[in-house]
């Protein structure tokens, strides 16, 4: 079957004589129906991950990448003197654009999730945390562990990335999966699909023979199967959509609170996204059954 | 108009004919006759394009069989009027509907106005079985559906295969009138049937030749009523 503008505007337009002549009923439009509504909300569902952990990846590759962190790990009588010195060699060190040290009350708020709020800091040996951040070109790390070392010795450079790069990995990896699962989703509607056109189509050897009888071309045949497959899951997949995005909608949404599970919704633009999955479905049945209304028509002959 | 020159056809590793020619001119009325399993049907089918010869030529208005795309076979389907021994309707579909299904597929539904179809309905006697679906048809009212259905397009040819098999002598009759009635309008006529009453029910009204199939050819070619 050819693709052009005729055939878009005979799959949507439609001509209401033409669409009788394929029986109306039968269990492969509800099955092609429910595959598509069921396939889209699982594609909803599989984009939404998609889009939040690449969001997640994102924040962690940006946000922690240009940034570390000092313990001064020191005999309390020492440590606001090695803080000290910490800061001033940071103040002259290449790529720091700004470094401070947390306050009580910050590094308090730190250990409450464990400690509660109500706990005094001085009664545990608790190092004193330095924020270092780094400009756009970045510091080197292993000459500042050096100095450090040197005039330093209670300070611990941590730069993240022993812990930040296997998140951000794996952040990806979720990801990668999400559009992984969407183009499986998306097989598994045209292979549905398909079984369901062949069946609808063995099953209507006889219609297809009064058609030929008649003097129907195989494109029109074909267009006849076509358009009622195709606007059965696009129909099917809208009523998926829908009910995945309502259901997207109502998820938690994500707070500073939150772990990360929560936030798996869409954000913003990204709401626009799920209402491309009906119109994915319909290319989808509209490949799906033209291949198998042509394989079919041709071993009919 | 349909020119069979030197045409074999085989099926299963056996001829079913063998060295058949044949050429129906326009306006002509033709039986064709023999025995059940002959081989009339297969000729029909020859005549419009939904056989291939296994030798010799079909030409369907001038142009080779062979050469003809599925779209120019489809094409040509609209030019030739087919009524068979077994008729198939679409079941879900109306009467009026399966008549018109040729205007449908042709893309000519809104051209004709739903008075020709009542005109057409009323030639064939089935007025009132317009929104009847096919299963509730009888035997004799299926035919004539079809032969509606074959004429809609106003073809050039109309082929019939064994068109009164299974009706009375009386719609048989009434039948072959309306073929008789096509013709003289100035269509070629084609009737396969085993029928010789049939045929010589003809002789009065038509000049009509007949053609018999016997031992894989034509043998009877040329011989008039």
């Amino acid at each position: 079957m050819k693709f052009g503008v005729s055939t878009l505007r005979a799959l949507f337009v439609g001509d209401h004589h033409a669409d009788r002549v394929v029986p109306p009923s039968g269990f492969t439009a509800q099955l092609t129906f429910f595959a598509a509504a069921a396939m889209a909300f699982l594609a909803v569902f599989a984009l939404a991950m998609s889009l939040a952990t690449g969001r997640l990846a994102n924040r962690w590759g940006e946000e922690l990448a240009r940034s570390a962190t000092i313990r001064i790990v020191a005999p309390m009588d020492q440590r606001a003197a090695q803080t000290q010195a910490a800061l001033r060699i940071l103040d002259t060190t290449k790529g720091v654009a700004q470094a401070r040290a947390l306050s009580d009350a910050e590094q308090q708020a730190l250990l409450a999730p464990w400690f509660g709020s109500n706990f005094a800091l001085d009664a545990l040996p608790v190092p004193r945390l330095i924020e270092v951040i780094e400009d756009k070109d970045g510091m080197d790390p292993a000459g500042l562990r050096l100095r450090l070392a040197a005039e330093v010795p209670g300070a611990v450079l941590d730069d993240h990335s022993r812990w930040r790069a296997p998140l951000v990995k794996a952040a990806s990896r979720l990801r990668l999966l999400g559009w992984l699962s969407i183009v499986l989703i998306a097989a598994t509607v045209a292979a549905m699909i398909t079984l369901a056109a062949n069946a609808a189509l063995a099953a209507n050897a006889q219609v297809i023979a009064v058609l030929r009888l008649v003097g129907a071309t195989d494109e029109y045949i074909a267009l006849a199967f076509v358009r009622r497959f195709t606007l059965r899951a696009l129909s099917g997949a809208a009523v998926g959509t829908v009910l995945a995005m309502i259901a997207v909608f109502f998820l938690p949404s994500a707070s500073e609170a939150d772990g990360f599970l929560t936030g798996l919704g869409f954000q913003g633009v990204h709401w626009i996204w799920p209402l491309i999955i009906p119109i994915l479905a319909g290319v989808v049945a509209f490949v799906a059954t033209g291949a198998a209304a042509r394989r079919t028509l041709k071993e009919l002959t | 108009m349909i020119e069979l020159e030197n045409v074999a056809y085989s099926y299963g590793g056996g001829e079913l004919l063998s060295d058949i020619s044949l050429k129906l001119a326009p306006g002509s009325f033709h039986f064709l006759t023999g025995p059940s399993g002959a081989g009339k049907t297969t000729l029909m089918k020859l005549c419009y394009g939904a056989l291939l010869p296994t030798a010799g030529h079909v030409r369907l208005f001038g142009a080779d069989v062979r050469g003809l795309s599925r779209d120019d076979i489809a094409g040509i389907r609209r030019r030739v009027g087919v009524v068979h021994q077994d008729v198939q309707f679409l079941d879900h579909m109306s009467v009026t509907d399966n008549i018109g299904l040729s205007l449908t597929v042709s893309g000519r539904h809104a051209e004709t106005s739903g008075g020709d179809l009542d005109e057409l309905m009323s030639w064939v006697g089935l007025t009132n079985r317009a929104a009847a679906l096919p299963p509730e048809l009888s035997g004799g009212e299926r035919q004539r559906a079809a032969l509606a259905r074959a004429v809609i397009m106003s073809p050039d040819v109309v082929l019939a295969d064994e068109p009164t098999g299974n009706v009375d002598w009386e719609m048989s009759q009434r039948l072959l009138r309306l073929l008789i009635e096509l013709n003289k309008m100035g269509k070629t006529v084609l009737i396969a049937t085993h029928d010789l009453s049939l045929i010589r029910a003809t002789k009065a009204h038509v000049q009509a030749r007949v053609l018999r199939i016997a031992n894989r050819r034509i043998q009877l070619a040329g011989a008039d009523l």
